[in-house]
């Protein structure tokens, strides 16, 4: 049986891991390949890089930290933040990424997804979309640079588009959530699953093993993500998975 | 010496990677010479069936056939394992190498598609490639075309229907997943194909 995957991700600024709570106050968490290695001992099943600087400051470095990152990882490895072109896609391919993920450069041209699939395969594009909803249940808006700027696309109705243009799987983050550690938007999550046929990734709102059968079973997500929880000791991957297997959801575990 | 064979198509970094850590001597080329210089040679593959038509432009396709019918240990791996046959739906004017009978299938539209991800091997006794690798492991898939069972399936896989995750004869060999991508058990069958 297919299983869900635990993907853990690393918020990077410069060379260095950050924290990210809401997209803002950033702390300092340390080396991206160490903390990539640690993640895969532990039962991740993909690691997935996000550059969180103001896109393109310094594309040398990431490039950088993609390699030395990459060199000893044999899992699944996506790297995201600041690409903007099919040339800037291939570099980070090139350094030893196996998927790229594209957010604020898919909405301002959504055929960069077609590009980049026709080259490398849709396997190896993940669109990511920041979501939010706000206030009385309005439709889920989708954002970008960061979550600074609104787009007014609907979440659904962009996640549909991003599958045809050859988008391989949806990273998809609720804003609401993001960093509260309240629980995954379970509503979002099953809401765009079941409206696309590619596998969807929950991200955003992570802080218990029961938020992660939430949105496995509630969500219908086909991977979860989260970066704060793993990295300040607080539960390991393999704790998680092992919480996951006795509820009866399909992982790898042990591995 | 093994060649890792480029079409311009998908990750060739990972695989050269997982035998640097082998401690593999390996060659990411499409050269007609080196291919016919190598003792092993690993066809990587992601992305689209029609991209392995650059085998043929390259002169590689008739290289490696050639080392093939010479006894030289072959892996094609993901859209690598799928060229070993005639061909796929994915590409339909694009031929394959016919190195097995039989075409790839799309799975059906009642799963989510890529299937990607961790999923469970089903190993026939006896494989050279899955030495030491334990029954019922998980390997890491990312594929929309599919092999069907056929009698050189050595492990197999299920998503709705089960498929070839594996085939092997005498020494050819293709698995649908990524051993580069799949942990401890996928650097397993790496060493075990280079140890052939």
């Amino acid at each position: 049986m297919l299983t869900k995957r635990i993907i853990a991700c690393l918020d990077v600024h410069g060379d260095r891991v950050v924290k990210g709570v809401q997209f803002a106050q950033l702390r300092d968490a340390g080396d991206p390949a160490a903390l990539a290695q640690v993640h895969a001992q532990s039962g991740a099943d993909e690691i997935v890089l996000l550059d969180i600087s103001a896109a393109n400051e310094d594309r040398t470095t990431l490039l950088e930290t993609v390699r030395r990152t990459a060199r000893q990882l044999f899992i699944p490895f996506t790297v995201g933040g600041g690409i903007r072109t099919l040339e800037e896609a291939a570099a980070v391919f090139s350094a030893g990424a196996d998927k790229i993920s594209i957010n604020t450069a898919a909405l301002a041209d959504p055929k960069l997804v077609t590009r980049i699939a026709e080259r490398f395969g849709s396997q190896a594009v993940v669109v990511a979309i920041d979501a939010k909803r706000g206030e009385n249940r309005a439709p889920w808006q989708v954002f970008t640079h960061g979550g600074r700027r609104a787009t007014g696309r609907h979440a659904l109705e962009w996640a549909r588009e991003a599958e045809s243009n050859g988008a391989g799987e949806i990273l998809l983050t609720s804003m609401d959530r993001d960093g509260t550690a309240s629980g995954f938007d379970c509503e979002l999550t099953r809401t765009v699953s079941d409206a696309v046929q590619i596998p969807v990734i929950a991200s955003g709102g992570a802080g218990t093993a029961e938020d992660f059968k939430a949105v496995f079973w509630e969500g219908h997500a086909d991977a979860a993500l989260a970066a704060s929880i793993f990295h300040y000791g607080l539960r390991d991957v393999g704790d998680l998975k092992q919480s996951l297997k006795s509820a009866g959801i399909p992982v790898r575990w042990p591995c | 010496m093994v060649a890792i064979v480029d079409y311009g198509a998908g990750n060739l970094v990972s695989v050269q990677k997982a035998l640097d850590w082998l401690g593999q001597d390996s060659r990411v080329t499409n050269d007609p010479a080196e291919i016919r210089r190598a003792a092993k040679i690993i066809l990587p593959g992601v992305g689209h069936f029609a991209s392995t038509r650059a085998l043929a432009d390259s002169g590689a396709r008739s290289a490696i056939i050639e080392q093939v019918e010479r006894g030289i240990p072959f892996l094609g791996i993901c859209v690598g394992m799928q060229w070993m046959l005639e061909g796929s739906a994915e590409a339909p004017r694009t031929p394959g190498s016919a190195l097995f009978a039989g075409t790839c299938l799309r799975f059906p539209e009642t799963a989510k598609l890529p299937h990607v991800g961790w999923n469970q091997l089903e190993i026939s006794p006896g494989s050279k490639l899955f030495r030491h690798v334990s029954q019922s492991s998980l390997v890491y898939f990312t594929h929309s075309f599919y092999i069907p069972l056929n009698k050189w399936t050595v492990a197999s896989c299920a998503y709705g229907s089960s498929f070839s995750a594996a085939m092997e004869r005498d020494r050819l060999f293709g698995v649908q997943f990524h051993p580069e991508k799949s942990g401890e058990v996928g650097l397993q069958l790496l060493a075990n194909f280079c140890a052939i």
